[in-house]
């Protein structure tokens, strides 16, 4: 990579070469991390659920450690894109590649994980920031994520029609000492709903969210959805995923 | 890499995609191309017995791997029973999704010998077909499993 003039990593490609086939990007070198063992693996460790960048959806969905440390992480693999997409696509590409629709930095955001890259630790919340200029410096790999497991989570999207990404996705993180809620698809990034965390801190439970407003203005407009269906669809979907939380 | 049991190997400029090698160097053209927005599931494949989109991978990233297409699934003049029962049950109407689907169901039956029709309709996500409207590739799928199940 540090020879490369403008190189790209290659993941599972579910992103990249779309984009190289329609001529919108033009990197000089793809390297690609398929053969790298250090970017595979899942693994429980002092509370913490560590996997690897290179594990694809279809892995994490089939995983017995990842069933029992934290299901709804599971669930949430299993409802990316469809059975071929999920054989490739990783959870690296997802978080380096991620954009505003993206399923897993939902679940980042909303179990405050932790990102290690080749050369630090970014929190999740640092991560998903929503500017423009990328996090990730020049060439810096994402080596693993490790996810807090919570009391309890779940995550419930409403998804779009042609390609399964959300028009709104909320992932909900019980733990002793709090509540997160993350918001993915109606923004411009994914974002985290302190009004809803202090409501359901005291009450976990759907009721306790349902008069909470989501504002409109900010949120996503496209051919898919309005802004003000988006914010609506919040709502709907974050008092489903406490329930789904059981 | 090894495709349909025969190691093949060629000289390929390394933006090849799967499929075009594929298609366009292997000549193997049962396995189709109907999207360029990696939805639509013409291209499916195996590799290494995982089903997956050959116009979304790089030849190159099946380097050393067992490629299978659906020109390598019948045996000594005989279909696949996956293939007879696609005959069998009247799943194919143009045929331009078809081995892409039949590719794609065998994937679902080598993690679930006995699909329920709500597993096998889920599983047709990412293949899209645009004559049967998906009736008779259920029950042809349907029909596939509990033969392959002898
Ligand atoms: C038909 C289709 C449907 C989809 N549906 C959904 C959906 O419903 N929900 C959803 O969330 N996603 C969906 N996706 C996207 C998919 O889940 C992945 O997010 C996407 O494919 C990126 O992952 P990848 O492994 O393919 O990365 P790649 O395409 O290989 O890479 C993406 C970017 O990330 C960089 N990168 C990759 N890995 C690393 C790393 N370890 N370190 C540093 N940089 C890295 C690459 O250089 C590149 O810039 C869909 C994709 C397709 C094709
Ligand atoms: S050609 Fe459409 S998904 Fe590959
Ligand atoms: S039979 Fe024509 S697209 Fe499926």
């Amino acid at each position: 990579m540090a020879k490369a003039t403008d190189g790209r990593y290659l993941a599972g490609g579910h992103a990249l070469l779309p984009l190289l086939k329609h001529r919108l990007d033009h990197p000089s070198d793809l390297i690609d991390l398929g053969a790298i063992a250090e970017l595979k693996g899942m693994a429980v460790a002092g509370g913490m659920l560590t996997i690897g960048a290179m594990t694809t959806h279809a892995e994490v969905t089939n995983s017995d450690v990842v069933r029992a440390s934290i299901p709804a992480l599971a669930d949430l693999a299993a409802g990316i894109g469809d059975p071929q997409v999920r054989n490739r696509a990783t959870l690296g590409g997802s978080v380096a590649g991620s954009g505003p629709t993206a399923d897993y930095p939902a679940a980042l955001l909303g179990l405050g994980a932790t990102i290690h890259t080749d050369r630090r630790q970014i929190e999740a919340d640092d991560f998903f920031i929503g500017t423009s200029k990328p996090v990730l410096g020049k060439g810096e790999i994402v080596i693993a994520v490790a996810f807090p497991v919570p009391e309890k989570a779940a995550y419930v999207k409403f998804p779009g029609l042609a390609s399964r990404y959300p028009l709104a996705g909320v992932f909900v993180g019980k733990f002793l000492n709090g509540v997160r809620v993350a918001v993915t698809g109606a923004g411009p990034c994914v974002f985290r709903h302190p009004d809803m965390e202090r409501a359901l801190a005291t009450d976990f439970a759907p009721g306790a969210i349902e008069g909470l407003r989501i504002p409109v203005a900010g949120l996503r407009s496209d051919l898919h959805a309005s802004a003000e269906y988006r914010a609506h669809l919040v709502g709907v979907v974050a008092r489903r995923a406490v329930a789904a939380c059981g | 890499m090894i495709v349909n049991g025969k190691p093949v190997s060629a000289a390929i400029d390394a933006r090849t995609l799967l499929v075009q090698f594929l298609r366009e160097t292997l000549r193997l053209t049962g396995t189709h191309v109907g999207c360029d927005t990696s939805q639509c599931g013409a291209c499916v494949v195996q590799v290494d017995g995982r089903s997956v989109k050959s116009c979304t991978m790089l030849a190159v990233q099946a380097e050393g791997a067992q490629v299978t297409t659906i020109e390598g699934l019948a045996q000594g003049g005989r279909l696949h029973p996956m293939q007879e029962a696609f005959r069998d049950h009247h799943g194919v109407q143009c045929g331009f999704c078809t081995s892409g689907i039949v590719m794609s169901a065998l994937d679902l039956v080598r993690r679930f010998p006995d699909p329920s029709e709500h597993q096998i309709r889920e599983w047709l996500e990412g293949n899209l077909c645009r004559c049967t409207g998906y009736h008779n590739i259920v029950k042809s799928i349907a029909a596939g499993a509990k033969a392959m199940r002898g």
